[in-house]
């Protein structure tokens, strides 16, 4: 690892200051860029831990929402929201292993935006607002590729806020050695409609089904599922799996989530 | 360089370290607490488990200068404050549940923290929870019924189905 500076402040203006340098970094759980730092692949000045910041931490549930402080670890969130939003907690007790759910945090997953990741999935199904230290970000318009986000320099997430739909599943098919998605995908259930979002698959990182979306407004089956095209968005291929298979995946992966919500 | 004060194992410790010091380093290289292995020092095996604050972390992906004001706990400290083995440690050497041993001293940081939140795991969970730790040597059947002895479940447990679910669905 090549060497920075290390800060942890307490108060999250103060972390703020520090990021306007342009040397400096945020540093969330860490389960993702120590790993990147220990390969070199990432050689900051500077980092800024955001662990100590408590207003960044906690799950929180009031009508119809609940929200997640960027800083929250999955062990946390597997926890606390199990009685509010099921689905949620059950996605954040299946990201990588017990000693990295204590460690990583959903701020951290979400602004690294790996194509891989469990949470973006919920986050773009859900419907969830990304509530930034400047504005807030409809999930629609947050990720933005592979590894990208609308996030500007020096911009930090807050907090996350999810409606918390009538129904909900999430189905993974985790790489067997990494834990990753292979495929997954989330469901939601809304008065307004259903919304299915793919993880793990799109060339373009997480994505909307939108065609699966349309037919599950019409008739929420699994057979609705089973009946459709695969999806045409672009697909990742690699060692692991070709792009039809992680098509098949999608469609397979979508129609047991349905199942599950309608059962 | 970070200024930083934590407590190890029960005893006040201050250092300055750089931003770059792992906490595995630091148990290891400045306290000389060599009980915590580095096995593949990518975030993968879990031979380096500790407690921070009471949950179990991998000591190669956190950053000691982290860790201002934390309580870290060590493999060293089991045997310390139980006055020898811990029925867990006790459990891996009747049931033979280590071969190198290169591995076990995060294999029971692991499972410790897991009985601490579960007294009575099953075998189902028990594999579950030992998704983030490698062992090359026994191929865990005696380190899950090491498990389940310390939790005084093994007659029952040993012939209920195996859990395939970590496979996906």
């Amino acid at each position: 690892m090549h060497p920075f500076d290390l800060t942890a402040p307490t108060a999250l203006d103060e972390a703020l200051e520090i990021l306007d340098d342009p040397d400096a970094q945020p540093l969330a759980g860490g389960q993702t860029l120590i790993p990147t730092l220990k390969a070199r692949l990432a050689a900051p000045a500077h980092l800024v831990s955001l662990r100590r910041i408590s207003e960044l931490r906690g799950v929180e549930a009031d009508a119809g929402h609940v929200t997640i402080g960027a800083m929250t670890p999955h062990a946390v969130v597997a926890r606390q929201a199990r009685d509010v939003f099921p689905a949620l907690a059950k996605l954040a007790g299946t990201i990588g292993d017990p000693m990295v759910r204590n460690r990583g945090t959903i701020g951290g997953s979400l602004a690294n935006n790996d194509p891989s990741a469990c949470y973006p999935s919920a986050v773009l199904a859900s419907n969830a607002t990304i509530v930034t230290t400047a504005r807030q970000i409809a999930a629609d318009a947050f990720f933005d590729g592979l590894f990208t986000t609308a996030l500007d320099e020096g911009e930090l997430i807050r907090k996350v806020r999810f409606p918390i739909p009538i129904a909900a599943n999430y189905q993974k098919f985790c790489h067997p050695a990494s834990r990753f998605a292979l495929t997954g995908v989330f469901v939601a259930k809304f008065a307004t409609g259903i919304r299915v979002a793919v993880t793990g698959a799109g060339e373009d990182g997480v994505f909307r089904w939108h065609a699966a979306e349309e037919a599950l407004g019409a008739a929420c089956r699994p057979e609705t599922v089973e009946a459709l095209d695969l999806p045409d968005e672009p697909m990742m291929a690699d060692m692991h799996g070709s792009r039809e298979y992680r098509a098949h995946l999608a469609r397979v992966l979508t129609a047991r989530a349905v199942a599950a919500i309608e059962s | 360089m970070v200024g930083i004060s934590l407590t190890v194992n029960g005893v006040s410790t201050t250092a300055e370290v750089e931003g770059r010091t792992l906490l595995v380093e630091f148990l290891r290289d400045t306290l000389g607490l060599t009980g915590t292995h580095v096995g593949c020092d990518t975030s993968q095996c879990g031979a380096c488990t500790v407690h921070v604050d009471g949950m179990a972390i991998k000591s190669c992906t956190v950053f000691v200068g982290e860790l201002d004001g934390a309580g870290v706990v060590t493999i060293e400290a089991l045997s310390e404050r139980h006055g020898g083995l811990t029925p867990l440690q006790k459990a891996f050497q009747d049931h033979h549940g280590l071969q190198c041993g290169y591995c076990t001293p995060g294999m029971i940081m692991s499972l410790t923290a897991l009985i601490e939140d579960n007294a009575k795991p099953s075998e189902a969970e028990i594999r579950r929870h030992l998704e983030g730790n490698i062992c090359r040597c026994t191929g865990y059947v005696n380190i899950v019924k090491a498990a389940l002895a310390a939790t005084g479940q093994l007659d029952s447990a040993m012939s209920a189905s195996h859990d395939t679910s970590r496979w996906g669905t």
